[in-house]
């Protein structure tokens, strides 16, 4: 009973969350100098940790397919079915995902301690708004890099592949490189980058829902920060398979 | 014309009725000291007259109008001649001391930073500040970050300061420090709502004091009226005698 009356609260705080963040990102003033402040923060922080998933993923998949299909003599379609799975599926979910426990976590924890030492009250009472302040820039952020990171983590990921391809599987870089550029094709590339917009709501929105509603002192920032994290990964899992069906339909119109 | 006004501010926080229809008044320029025990909401009444807080029922008035209902954004307006100085100074930690000053004035001011740099420079040499521009909060004392909060509230000039137990775990001299500050305010007109438990505190700085009980305001009177009556409620109370 007392979690589906958590979940009615958190789906109703989100979407008043939601419809603040859009009532006012729409007046001015917009903080520039905040959004770019989180890029840094949010983006470019995070590339190591976007390279090691992507070339780990990339490498895993290509070692896993390269042996599996060897058995049946169709080693030469790793490359094409490394770079498909990374481009339409696993680059945009890792990356969200590596991105929900690092920034997610780290949205949340900054907020909640910020509730807890009155700093958000301090925002209102000097007559500026917290969601301007804290929230926007944050969205704006996360919508600018999961994209992004997730479109380097395509990358990285396919080159992971190639590096085991040529290193473990005997496949030529430049046959491998050829094989992935015959398969790609942009819609592919459009599902899975079209997926990420979605994925940087998915963290950024309930990071700060659970920031800004912090209660119980330090050890409610505790309890909000893991709760951010869990909820940002199930949607991210969960919506995936609904974005996935969703574009899938798109795919079929074009 | 009373500069702030409640009248039958009701407020609950779950099943717990806090406040049963509190009224008060603080006339211009006046120091009215809230006392009280501990929980009985004197900080969310405070709150609740720049609307941190909604109340339940009944009207708030600043400067005779009437707040209560407002949204956040009608709120900025009350809130640029309304200070309120936080418990713990409540100063963002990701910025220096120098910027937490300034961030009103880049906000509501059309001051150039060169002007904003003189004004934080003579405010933090009226708190006595002085060196502490590019310091963090982390690394102040507790009576410094309480000092820097009051600066930060006040940068704007405001007509009306709202203190929330400034003195709190304060040693003497910074004590002093607060008194003093919240003395030369007062002698510029500016009028104020002490919520506290360090008596002293109130003695040397209000005008008029009132007691919340039971979720009203139970006595009220000025400092020569607690003296006149050493036997009745407030005196009780100071004296340990009445509880919350």
């Amino acid at each position: 009973m007392t979690l589906a009356k958590d979940m009615i609260r958190w789906m109703g705080g989100t979407a008043i969350l939601s419809k603040q963040v859009l009532s006012e990102l729409v007046r001015p003033p917009l903080y520039f100098r905040l959004i770019l402040e989180q890029i840094h923060h949010i983006g470019l922080m995070s590339l190591p940790l976007v390279f090691i998933t992507a070339i780990s993923t990339g490498m895993v998949m290509a070692l896993q397919f390269g042996l599996g299909l060897e058995k049946f003599g169709g080693k030469m379609y790793v490359p094409k079915v490394v770079s498909l799975s990374i481009i339409r599926e696993l680059g945009p979910v890792f990356t969200s995902l590596m991105m929900a426990a690092r920034v997610g976590a780290g949205i949340t924890s900054e907020l909640g301690s910020m509730k807890v030492t009155q700093q958000i009250d301090a925002i209102r009472a000097l007559g500026t708004s917290p969601i301007k302040k804290i929230v926007i820039p944050r969205v704006i952020a996360c919508l600018i890099c999961v994209p992004l990171l997730g479109a380097m983590a395509n990358l990285i990921g396919i080159m992971g592949g190639l590096i085991v391809g040529w290193s473990e599987l005997g496949l030529s870089p430049h046959f491998y490189w050829q094989k992935v550029l015959e398969t790609i094709e942009l819609v592919d590339y459009m599902s899975g980058m079209g997926k990420t917009f979605f994925f940087a709501l998915f963290i950024a929105l309930p990071a700060c829902y659970f920031g800004l509603n912090v209660s119980g002192g330090t050890r409610g920032v505790g309890v909000a920060t893991t709760t951010s994290v869990v909820t940002a990964s199930i949607l991210i899992l969960v919506g995936d398979y609904f974005l996935t069906k969703l574009f899938w339909i798109f795919e079929q119109w074009l | 014309m009373a500069v702030i006004e409640v009248k039958n501010f009701t407020k609950s926080f779950g099943s717990k009725k806090v406040h049963r229809g509190v009224n008060l008044s603080v006339e211009p320029g006046e120091c009215l000291g809230l006392i009280g025990g501990s929980g009985v909401g004197k900080s969310v009444i405070l709150r609740s007259l720049i609307g941190l807080e909604k109340p339940d029922s009944g009207e708030i008035f600043i400067d005779g109008e009437e707040i209560s209902g407002w949204t956040e954004r009608q709120l900025v307006e009350i809130r640029k001649k309304v200070a309120y100085v936080f418990q713990n100074g409540a100063l963002f930690d990701s910025m220096t001391v120098y910027d937490n000053l300034a961030y009103p004035l880049r906000e509501h001011t059309p001051l150039t930073e060169k002007e904003i740099g003189e004004r934080i420079h003579s405010q933090l040499e009226e708190f006595g500040l002085l060196g502490n521009h590019s310091v963090y909060p982390s690394q102040l004392s507790g009576g410094m970050q309480k000092r820097v909060g009051l600066a930060r509230s006040i940068i704007m000039g405001p007509k009306v300061v709202l203190y929330d137990e400034p003195t709190a775990g304060l040693d003497p001299y910074n004590t002093k420090k607060i008194q003093e500050m919240i003395l030369r305010l007062k002698a510029r007109g500016v009028t104020s709502v002490f919520v506290t438990h360090d008596m002293p505190s109130v003695y040397a700085v209000c005008d008029r004091i009132a007691l919340l009980l039971n979720g009203e305001i139970q006595a009220s009177g000025t400092v020569q009226d607690l003296e006149r009556d050493p036997e009745g409620l407030m005196q009780r109370f100071i004296n340990g005698i009445e509880g919350a």
